[in-house]
């Protein structure tokens, strides 16, 4: 008798634990990965999980919307959450690949004040929610200007005081905004400027002054690279590609905050989702104050929330403060450049064929 | 006379159903690869050259429009039914799907930059009659003939315009076509540079291939299956390692620098410039593909008999005339099919020319892969890729033209 | 024929050939080849005659030794000075050339004239009776006819020397046996001096003037035909060139050139002593046609048991046990009074002491 009531308690048992193993949801987020992701896993996956008890299946991708368009179209859609830039989140937007995101559910700051007024302006989008902003900035080897040191983006320019090959990506946003700035333009006027048909020339000119000396890099990765083997003696680069190397290998490299434009790195939920509203919570959860603060630890990219701020601490290694070298560090943020969405999802196709026949001729 | 002629016939007729049967059954056996072919290879083909021309994103969302459109002379003002039918159709286009809206924003978006926001406007915004008003009260760009030029270009099922593009052409409101600026004109240059390259690699990779080959042919086995592997050796490397391996080797203060710097060939000032430009480009390529050259002409080569050199010779041609006038032409096939081969896969390559290759390695396909990934302007991509695709088939039939494809070897 | 021998217009002194530096190929080798003369070199595969062949031809060089053409030392002078014809195993006809070109090719590479390559093309080609063929490819001709072509080749240059490696070798019997006519007539009609290699005993037989038999590097016998037949020097010889019966015996005495040979069971068979001495082993070689039924008057009149009997339409070949031979031949020609014989019938056997040879073990 007895044997037979444990018999139906372990059963009993067994069956609630299967319940709530199937309540138990399963997302998949796909992001950029490397040191990046590891950031992301550690400050809002894991805790996501352990709060909720759902999963996480983390997948890599290196940029573009190809994959998710494939998915969405052929109705087999097998990632939830995808880590995109503003420029995809608009026209993956556009296209109908992304749903649009209730942004009433994103709870307050932990200074109480309201989500909508926490985050900085652009990082919130139709589809979009940004986690991070992250900078493009130029730096230097400081070994090789021994006298005067570059500091204005002007000097980036200037090749008779600062010689040594330059560094740039091979893309024409960024590009033709820094060459504005550096013209004298102020932040506040770049992309007026830029809509005009004088402004395009005027950028154009700019980079011509130095397009014999430039050295096209393509990856992220590359920028570090090519200051270290002395292939360039200035590069542009994400601030986080070349903060790394200096920290954690005593690189002389040095930032140039002057002129920093920063883009949003953004989750976005993929159209036709299945799990979307588990997709949502966990939006909701990693935008969140606390884990917005948390990621800052792991990799310097500045966190979306003004109430995040004050809670960045210190880099992993447990003595670098991150705070200054956080893009949104007001000390950093002179003369800095919030790139445009709206600007480049209508002029995108026209200013990128302009900039690639010239770089090619 | 008569009845052997039918008799012949009988028997012709009987032979006929033979091998009609045989043709059959051996037709049954491949059929399960022909349909695999067809599914994998013909399909996305075609696909890909309907994707470039065919597409009824605003044909079938805003019907009446483009019918109106159609009829509206790009000169004359824009009458008040197409008003009415545009603001009708796109909001109810948004009704059926939200992004209906701007997706065709996004389309005329690429033919006038500056449209996206217009258009989109027009499915959220209340628009009463008169519409042609209140479309231009809701922005002076509706009052303007530029924006509805470009809907009446996006508007048709059928449209040459990313084919045009893809050349350098861009299709006009009124139909006529004009070529593109001269500083936006891109693909051109592009195709030419393609090109350019294409040939450099496959004449460099015929160059260094053919005294290796020539090499693995003539030594015993044992030490041709080692110098094989050599060969192989870059198919077993993935892209990047084996890209950053020449970029190691090739940079100012790479290894062929620092190795001339001291032992004094070069001075310190003097350092080589041979990264992120054409020459490493065709470095690294040519590395990739130089299994492609040598691989069928060994096997060309390990099939001449060495008797038609000693033959040559007997009969008192130098080794030089021999070389070139009895064993090179029969190494023909073998070179033939590796210079397609590397051509042909040179001519898709662009990770590696992007990441060595600086402001030269931009190629055509970076720009195919740009559209697909970036701007999501999937036709104008599949016009590229049907032209590049159409240019190789125009070589391959170049080449069974000159060379005759019968005689080409590929191991 | 004698005459034209003894000038040696082709002479191999001391040659010897190795490899891999361990084994030779080719040992001491003395050989004097007659001008007009047609030499066959025969031996199995691995015997040396092919590697003899190719140091004539200078495609291989002698190790050491001395090699000379119309007493001129050649041994430094490359192949295509030499100025030899040379028909190869598998013809090696240009397959990318016409039949015309091919034959052409030996005048071109002369710089020989276009009116009188044309002449001399076409009288080659009628040589070899394969006019109105000018214009194929070889893979359009027969196996046949690339042999004529191949010979036309080699000769339409008119060299001092043809060289022949195996070119029969990929024909069917009757074809291969209408060649080596037409062959034979040919070096009759032009009187050149032909070199041939085969392992094809009847083919040499056939065709030449002498025959160098080679076994193990060396040559064994060099004579005419029939007295390499008929009066073979040692048993390699005799048991390459036609059939042969060996009874296996021991040497008692010798007596004016002849060898008193004791058989088991202490018989003594004489033979004439070729190769033979006092106390050792020795071995009689005796034809199958030079051995007689039931002899009479026979000096020697042996027992044998019958133990195959084979009809041959021309002969009857009787297999029997003679002393340790098994295999004792006996050719019997249609002719003979007695036809029927039975296995297990017990036979006389006889031969003339001549015609046994006691030859080498």
């Amino acid at each position: 008798m007895k044997t037979i009531a444990n018999l139906l308690l372990a059963t009993a048992a067994t069956l609630a634990f299967t319940a709530a193993a199937a309540r138990a949801e399963q997302i998949t987020v796909v992001s950029w990965g490397g040191a990046y992701t590891k950031a992301q896993t550690e400050a809002y996956q894991k805790p996501w999980m352990a709060k909720t008890g759902n999963s996480i299946v983390s997948a890599d991708y290196n940029g573009g919307l190809a994959e998710v368009k494939s998915q969405v179209q052929s109705g087999n859609v097998t990632w939830d959450i995808i880590d995109v830039e503003p420029s995809e989140a608009v026209s993956g937007c556009n296209d109908g690949l992304f749903e649009k995101l209730d942004l009433t559910k994103l709870p307050k700051g932990a200074d109480g004040s309201d989500a909508k007024a926490d985050f900085v302006p652009g990082a919130l989008l139709d589809c979009a929610v940004g986690t991070i902003a992250y900078a493009n900035i130029f730096g230097y080897d400081s070994t090789k200007f021994p006298g005067a040191k570059p500091a204005k983006l002007a000097d980036f320019f200037d090749l008779k005081t600062f010689p040594g090959k330059r560094g740039m990506k091979k893309e024409s946003k960024v590009n033709l905004e820094m060459a504005l700035m550096a013209d004298g333009v102020a932040a506040a006027d770049v992309y007026k400027v830029l809509a005009t048909k004088e402004g395009v020339e005027r950028a154009f000119k700019k980079l011509e002054s130095i397009k014999s000396s430039v050295v096209w890099w393509e990856a992220g990765a590359q920028p570090p690279q090519l200051l270290a083997s002395g292939e360039v003696t200035m590069t542009t680069a994400y601030n986080g590609r070349l903060f790394t190397p200096m920290v954690t290998e005593g690189k002389p490299f040095v930032i140039v905050w002057d002129g920093q434009q920063q883009v949003f790195d953004m989750w976005a939920i993929l159209k036709g989702s299945k799990k979307k509203d588990v997709a949502m919570d966990f939006i909701s959860f990693s935008t969140s104050t606390q884990p917005l603060a948390d990621q800052a630890k792991y990799i310097p990219y500045g966190p979306t929330r003004k109430s995040s701020a004050p809670l960045v601490g210190k880099f992993m290694d447990g003595k670098t403060d991150m705070a200054p070298n956080m893009p949104t560090n007001p000390a950093n943020m002179g003369n800095s450049l919030v790139q445009s969405v709206s600007f480049w999802s209508e002029h995108y196709d026209e200013l990128n064929e302009r900039f690639v026949s010239w770089i090619g001729k | 006379m008569t009845a052997v002629e039918l008799g012949t016939e009988g028997l012709e007729r009987r032979l006929a159903r033979a091998e009609r049967r045989g043709k059959l059954r051996a037709f049954l056996l491949v059929a399960p690869l022909l349909a695999f072919v067809l599914l994998s290879f013909a399909m996305p083909i075609l696909t890909l050259v309907r994707q470039a021309a065919y597409n009824t994103l605003v044909s079938a969302n805003l019907p009446e429009t483009t019918a109106l459109i159609a009829d509206w002379k790009v000169d004359a003002p824009v009458p008040e039914p197409l008003c009415e039918a545009l603001v009708r159709e796109m909001h109810a286009a948004k009704e059926v799907d939200p992004a209906i809206p701007s997706r065709i924003a996004t389309f005329v978006n690429r033919e006038r930059a500056g449209s996206l926001s217009r258009v989109k406007q027009v499915a959220n915004a209340d628009i009463k009659a008169p519409y042609c008003a209140g479309l231009a009260a809701l922005h002076d760009d509706w009052a303007q003939p530029d924006i509805w030029r470009a809907l009446k270009i996006v508007a048709p099922s059928f449209s040459p315009r990313f084919f045009l593009q893809a050349l350098d052409f861009r299709l006009q409101a009124d139909g006529s076509i004009r070529s593109q600026d001269s500083n936006e004109a891109l693909h051109l240059m592009l195709f030419r540079r393609t090109l350019l390259v294409a040939a450099g690699v496959t004449l460099a990779c015929a160059l260094l291939g053919f005294p290796v080959a020539y090499l693995l042919a003539h030594v015993s086995l044992r030490v041709s299956n080692m110098l094989l592997i050599i060969v192989l050796l870059p198919f077993w490397t993935s892209l990047l390692v084996r890209t950053t391996a020449w970029i190691a080797l090739l940079q100012q203060n790479g290894v062929v620098n620092d190795t001339l710097v001291a032992l004094h060939i070069i001075g310190e000032k003097g350092r080589l410039e041979m990264m992120y430009n054409m020459f490493a480009t065709l470095v690294v390529m040519t590395h990739v593909l130089l299994p492609f050259m040598i691989l069928p002409l060994f096997s060309v080569m390990k099939g001449i008999n060495p008797n038609f050199t000693r033959a040559a010779l007997s009969l008192g041609a130098t080794p030089s005339t021999a070389f070139w006038k009895v064993y090179f032409p029969q190494t023909i096939p073998g070179l033939g099919a590796g210079c397609l081969l590397v051509f042909i896969l040179a001519v898709g390559y662009y990770i590696t020319p992007a990441l060595v290759g600086g402001q030269s390695g931009q190629l055509i396909s970076n720009i195919i892969a740009f559209h697909m990934q970036k701007t999501l302007n999937w036709p104008l991509a599949a016009a590229i890729g049907t032209i590049l695709l159409a240019g190789v088939l125009l070589l391959y039939w170049l080449y069974s033209r000159l060379v005759g494809i019968d005689k080409m070897k590929l191991g | 024929m004698p005459s034209l021998r003894t000038n040696g217009f082709v002479r191999f002194e001391n040659v010897q050939k190795t490899y891999d530096g361990r084994s030779l190929v080719v040992k001491a080798l003395n050989l004097s080849i007659g001008r007009g003369e047609f030499l066959t070199l025969l031996g199995p595969s691995g015997s040396g005659k092919t590697t003899t062949l190719m140091m004539l031809a200078g495609f291989e060089s002698a190790t050491s030794g001395e090699i000379f053409l119309d007493d001129e030392l050649i041994n430094n002078i490359p192949p295509h000075k030499r100025g030899l014809g040379m028909v190869f195993q598998n013809y090696a006809l240009f397959p990318h050339m016409t039949v015309a070109d091919n034959i052409a090719f030996p005048l071109r590479v002369r710089a020989i004239g276009k009116a009188e390559t044309t002449e001399r093309v076409r009288q080659a080609l009628d040589m070899v009776r394969m006019s109105n063929f000018e214009g194929r490819k070889p893979a359009q001709l027969s196996g046949g006819q690339q042999q004529r072509i191949a010979l036309a080749r080699a000769l339409v240059f008119e060299p001092k020397l043809l060289l022949m490696d195996e070119p029969l070798g990929a024909l069917d019997k009757q074809l291969r046996e209408h060649m080596q006519f037409e062959i034979k007539h040919l070096h009759e009609r032009l009187g050149i001096t032909i070199v041939y290699v085969t392992h094809d005993q009847s083919e040499a037989l056939t065709m030449s003037d002498r025959i160098a038999v080679f076994n193990d590097g060396r040559i064994q016998q060099l004579a005419a035909p029939s007295d390499l037949y008929e009066k073979p020097d040692n048993s390699f010889v005799a048991q390459f060139i036609g059939e042969n019966n060996r009874l296996r015996g021991v040497t008692r005495a010798l007596n004016n050139g002849r060898a008193e040979v004791e058989m088991r069971g202490g018989v003594i068979v004489p033979a004439l002593a070729v190769k033979a001495a006092v106390g050792e082993p020795t071995q009689i070689s005796i034809r199958p046609e030079r051995v007689s039924l039931e002899p009479q008057n026979s000096e020697i009149n042996l027992e044998g048991t019958v133990a195959e009997v084979i009809y041959l339409g021309d002969h009857i070949r009787i297999r029997m046990q003679v002393f340790d031979d098994e295999n004792f031949i006996v050719k019997l020609s249609n002719g003979s009074a007695r036809r029927d014989f039975a296995v297990g019938e017990s036979l006389r056997v006889g031969w003339s002491v001549e015609d046994g040879r006691a030859l080498d073990v």
